[in-house]
C-alpha cells in the first residue's frame, strides 16, 4: 500500500540540473531499502521555483525540499521515508542565512501563498505522462460535459461570459474569436494551438505542455466542437524536446482511450490532433506566419484581413489559441464563467502566469490574479531584489513590450493598464532590473533580437529596425547626438505605423518606452558621454586612485593587455588607449584603489 | 472509452491514488517511526493504518510519520489529532489493534481508551 508520494520536478529547469538522475536514484534507493510497496516516485511538471532546482515535494506531509543532489537521496530515503524524520538541511527556507524561519510546506511559502493557480493547477501535482492522473483531477470531464449537454452556441456564449482573453500577447477575447470562426459554415475548419513561445525569458507555455499536456488537448477538442472543426494542430518549438515528447505521449494515450479520434463519447463528434515542430523562428509565433509554416512554407506573415477565423490554415476558417489560454478552458467549463470572471479586473478576467527573471530572488514561474500590482509580484512573491540593490524597472512583453519604471510599481497589472504605461502583457515574461542595468543597453539588446528575427518581408521592419539598432549602437559607443534621439523617436513611430505584422509593429516598443521613462539616461550617454549604470563598455573608464594604491603590482599582472604600468610600492596608472575595459584589475584589487567611471 | 460512466470510473479509481497529494486531512494519524519505533514493529502498524484509511475511503484522514518522541519503551506509538480535540496517544500498537482504532475512534469519535498511554501506564 502506497503511503508516501515523492513528486520530483521533471520540467526543463530541474531536468537540466539533473532531476532525471534523481528520479532513477530515488527509485533504486527506495527498492534497496525495502520501501518499494510503500513509497511512490512521481515525475511531474514545473513547480515554479526553478532557481532552487532540483525541487521535490513529499506527500502527505507536503515537505518541500530544494537543491537536492543525487548524494542526498540515500539520506532522504532512510531518514524521511523510513524513519519519518524530515531532512532539515534540505528543507526550503525563504530567508536563507537569517534567523531560522522554517517553512516545510510548499503552500505556506510566501512564493506560493499569494499565487492563484488555474492554468498551472496540475503542474507539479500530477504525472504528465499518465492520463489516469489527469482524469483523477477531473480531466476530460469538461469535454464530456460539453459534448453531452451543451450546444456549440452555448459553449461560445459561456466563453464570452467568462471574459477570457488570449494569453499569447494581444489579449483578444477568446469567445469572440471562436464565434467568428463558428459563423463560417464550411465543412473543414481547424483549431491550432500556438506553442511557439519565443519571447526571451518566457517559459510558461513550455511548463504547461510539460506539466499538464492533456489540459491543452482537452481544450482544443472543446474548441473544435464549438466552432465545428475536427482537426487540430499544435505548433510547438523543436527547442522544447520534453514538451514535444510529453505532448506526443499524451496524444497517444488520449487516442487509446477514445478521447481523441472518431465518435468521442459516442456523440458522433470526431476530433484529432497532430503536432508540428517549429524551427525556432520568432516570427512564427505570429499567427499568419505560423499558419504558413504549418502549410509547409517559409514562415512569413500575411496581411490581415482576411483574419484566420475566416481564411486561415489551408485557406479554411481557423482559430489559433495560445497554450495558456487553452489551459484555462476546461476549468472554466467545469466551474462556470462566473467563477472565472470573479477573478481579475474589469477588462481582464482570470489569472496570468508570469515568468520571473532577471534581478530577482525567486526566479521562476508564478500565477496571479490579474490586477495584482507589480510590487506584490516582485517583493511578496518574487522575494525582492538580491544583494540589497534598488529596483529600477521591470520589462514585460519581451521584445514587443516595454520597460515599466518604479513609479508604476503600484499599478494593478492588466491588459489595459500595461498598454497605457507603454508596455504590453505579451506572453508573460517579466524581467526585473536593478540599478546596475543600463536602459539604453536593454533597448539595444531587444532591438538586436528583433533585427535577427525580422523575416525580411516588409521594409519598415527589415530596414527600419536595423537603422534603429545602428543609432542605439552609436549612442552606447558615445557618438550619439541629441538630434539622434528625436530621429529615433520618429523612426519608431514610422515602423509602428507601417510594419506588416505584430513583430515589426511592436519592435520599437522597448526603445519608445525607455525613451519615455528613462530619457535622462539616454541624455547622459549623449551629452556627458557617460553610462550611469556603468554597463556600456565604450563609455567606461577604469582609474587607479593614487592615494589608495599600494603598488602591489597585482593589477598589472592581471591585466590581459598590459595596459597598467608602475613601479613596485608606487601608485600604478592605466593607459586608457590600451585598456579594453574588462575589469580584471578592479576585481583583483585588495585595496579598492581602482574605480569605474 | 465510449461513455461518461467509463470516465467517471477511471476518475474514482484514480482519485484515491492521488488524494494523498491534497493535504486536506482534518484528522491526522501520526506514527512514530524512529529506530525505536521501527524496532518495536511500527512499520506493519503504519501500513495497516494506510491500508484501512484507503480501503474505507476516509478522505479526511492523513497518515504521516514522525520521529522519536522520547518514550521508546512504549513504541510503537500512534497519535491521533482531531480538530478541536486533545490529541490521543496510543502505545504498544499492533496491526491487530488498528481496525478497532479506525472504527471506534476515527469514524466513531470515541478513543479506544484501553490502548491509550493513560490506560497502559496505570
Amino acid at each position: 500500500m502506497i503511503r508516501t508520494h515523492v513528486l520530483i520536478c521533471g520540467g526543463t529547469g530541474c531536468s537540466s540540473s539533473n532531476s532525471m538522475l534523481l528520479v532513477d536514484r530515488m527509485e533504486a534507493e527506495i527498492v534497496k531499502q525495502g520501501l518499494g510497496d510503500e513509497v511512490k516516485v512521481v515525475r511531474t511538471g514545473c513547480f515554479g521555483l526553478c532557481a532552487l532546482g532540483p525541487v521535490m515535494i513529499v506527500y502527505p506531509e507536503g515537505t518541500f525540499y530544494s537543491r537536492v543532489t543525487p548524494d542526498d537521496v540515500e539520506e532522504i530515503v532512510s531518514e524521511h521515508f523510513l524513519k519519518g524524520r524530515v531532512v532539515d538541511r534540505l528543507v526550503y527556507r525563504e530567508t536563507e542565512g537569517e534567523e531560522k524561519v522554517e517553512v516545510p510546506s510548499l503552500q505556506e511559502t510566501g512564493f506560493y501563498k499569494t499565487q492563484l493557480r488555474v492554468a498551472l493547477h496540475n503542474c507539479g501535482l500530477i504525472d504528465p505522462e499518465q492520463i489516469d492522473e489527469y482524469i483523477a483531477m477531473d480531466g476530460y470531464a469538461a469535454l464530456g460535459k460539453v459534448l453531452t449537454t451543451m450546444t456549440p452556441e452555448e459553449v461560445i456564449q459561456l466563453m464570452k461570459d467568462s471574459g477570457l482573453r488570449g494569453r499569447g500577447g494581444a489579449g483578444f477575447p477568446t469567445g469572440l474569436k471562436w464565434e467568428f470562426a463558428a459563423k463560417n459554415k464550411v465543412p473543414q475548419k481547424y483549431v491550432v494551438c500556438n506553442a511557439d513561445e519565443g519571447d526571451p525569458g518566457a517559459f510558461m507555455d513550455r511548463s504547461v505542455l510539460e506539466g499538464d499536456p492533456h489540459a491543452v488537448l482537452e481544450a482544443m477538442a472543446i474548441a473544435g466542437y464549438a466552432i465545428g472543426a475536427n482537426k487540430g494542430y499544435i505548433y510547438v518549438r523543436a527547442e522544447y524536446p520534453i514538451a514535444v515528447k510529453r505532448l506526443n505521449i499524451a496524444i497517444g494515450q488520449a487516442r487509446e482511450y477514445g478521447l481523441l479520434g472518431k465518435n468521442i463519447f459516442d456523440t458522433g463528434f470526431d476530433f484529432d490532433i497532430e503536432t508540428r515542430l517549429g524551427a525556432g523562428a520568432f516570427v512564427c509565433g505570429e499567427e499568419t506566419a505560423l499558419i504558413t509554416s504549418i502549410e509547409g512554407n517559409r514562415g512569413e506573415p500575411k496581411a490581415k484581413p482576411p483574419f484566420p477565423a475566416n481564411k486561415g490554415l489551408f485557406g479554411q476558417p481557423t482559430i489559433i489559441n495560445n497554450v495558456e489560454t487553452l489551459a484555462n478552458i476546461p476549468q472554466i467549463i467545469l466551474k462556470g464563467p462566473e467563477w472565472f470572471a470573479s477573478m481579475g479586473t474589469e477588462d481582464s478576467k482570470g489569472t496570468k502566469v508570469f515568468a520571473l527573471g532577471g534581478k530577482i530572488v525567486n526566479t521562476g514561474l508564478v500565477e496571479i490574479p490579474l490586477g495584482t500590482t507589480l510590487r506584490e509580484i516582485i517583493y511578496d512573491i518574487g522575494g525582492g531584489i538580491p544583494n540589497g540593490r534598488k529596483f529600477k524597472a521591470a520589462q514585460t512583453g519581451g521584445p514587443s513590450g516595454g520597460c515599466i519604471p518604479a513609479k508604476f510599481l503600484d499599478t494593478p497589472i492588466d491588459y489595459g493598464n500595461l498598454t497605457r504605461i507603454g508596455s504590453m502583457m505579451g506572453s508573460g515574461g517579466l524581467i526585473v532590473m536593478d540599478d546596475t542595468t543600463c536602459m539604453v543597453d536593454v533597448a539595444r539588446f531587444f532591438l538586436d533580437f528583433t533585427v535577427d528575427e525580422s523575416c525580411g518581408k516588409c521594409t519598415p521592419c527589415r530596414i527600419g529596425t536595423r537603422r534603429l539598432l545602428e543609432m542605439l549602437d552609436k549612442i552606447t559607443s558615445g557618438n550619439g547626438t541629441l538630434e539622434d534621439l528625436d530621429k529615433m523617436e520618429e523612426l519608431c513611430n514610422y515602423i509602428k505605423a507601417n510594419a506588416m505584422c505584430a513583430l515589426g509593429q511592436t519592435a520599437p516598443n522597448p526603445v519608445l518606452s525607455t525613451l519615455k521613462h528613462f530619457r535622462e539616461e539616454y541624455e547622459a550617454h549623449v551629452v556627458e558621454k557617460r553610462c550611469p549604470a556603468g554597463v556600456c563598455k565604450k563609455l567606461l573608464r577604469y582609474e587607479i586612485l593614487p592615494d589608495k594604491c599600494k603598488g602591489c603590482t597585482k593589477c598589472a599582472r592581471n591585466c590581459p593587455v598590459g595596459a597598467i604600468s608602475g613601479k613596485v610600492k608606487e601608485p600604478h596608472v592605466i593607459d586608457q588607449s590600451k585598456c579594453i575595459k574588462c575589469g580584471a584589475c578592479m576585481e583583483g584589487c585588495k585595496f579598492s584603489a581602482i574605480i569605474k567611471k | 472509452m465510449k461513455s461518461l460512466e467509463e470516465l467517471a470510473q477511471i476518475r474514482e479509481r484514480m482519485k484515491n491514488k492521488v488524494a494523498l497529494r491534497e493535504a486536506n486531512g482534518e484528522i491526522r494519524i501520526v506514527v512514530g517511526m524512529a529506530t525505536c519505533g521501527i524496532a518495536a514493529g511500527a512499520r506493519p502498524v503504519l501500513n495497516a493504518l494506510v491500508e484501512q484509511v484507503a480501503k474505507q475511503h476516509l478522505d479526511n484522514v492523513t497518515v504521516t510519520q514522525t520521529g522519536c518522541i522520547g518514550m521508546c519503551r512504549l513504541e510503537p506509538i500512534v497519535e491521533v489529532f482531531m480538530p478541536n480535540e486533545e490529541r490521543v496517544t496510543y502505545v504498544k500498537m499492533t496491526p491487530d489493534k488498528v481496525p478497532e482504532v479506525i472504527e471506534q475512534h476515527i469514524k466513531g469519535g470515541k478513543p479506544v481508551v484501553k490502548y491509550t498511554i493513560g490506560a497502559v501506564e496505570n
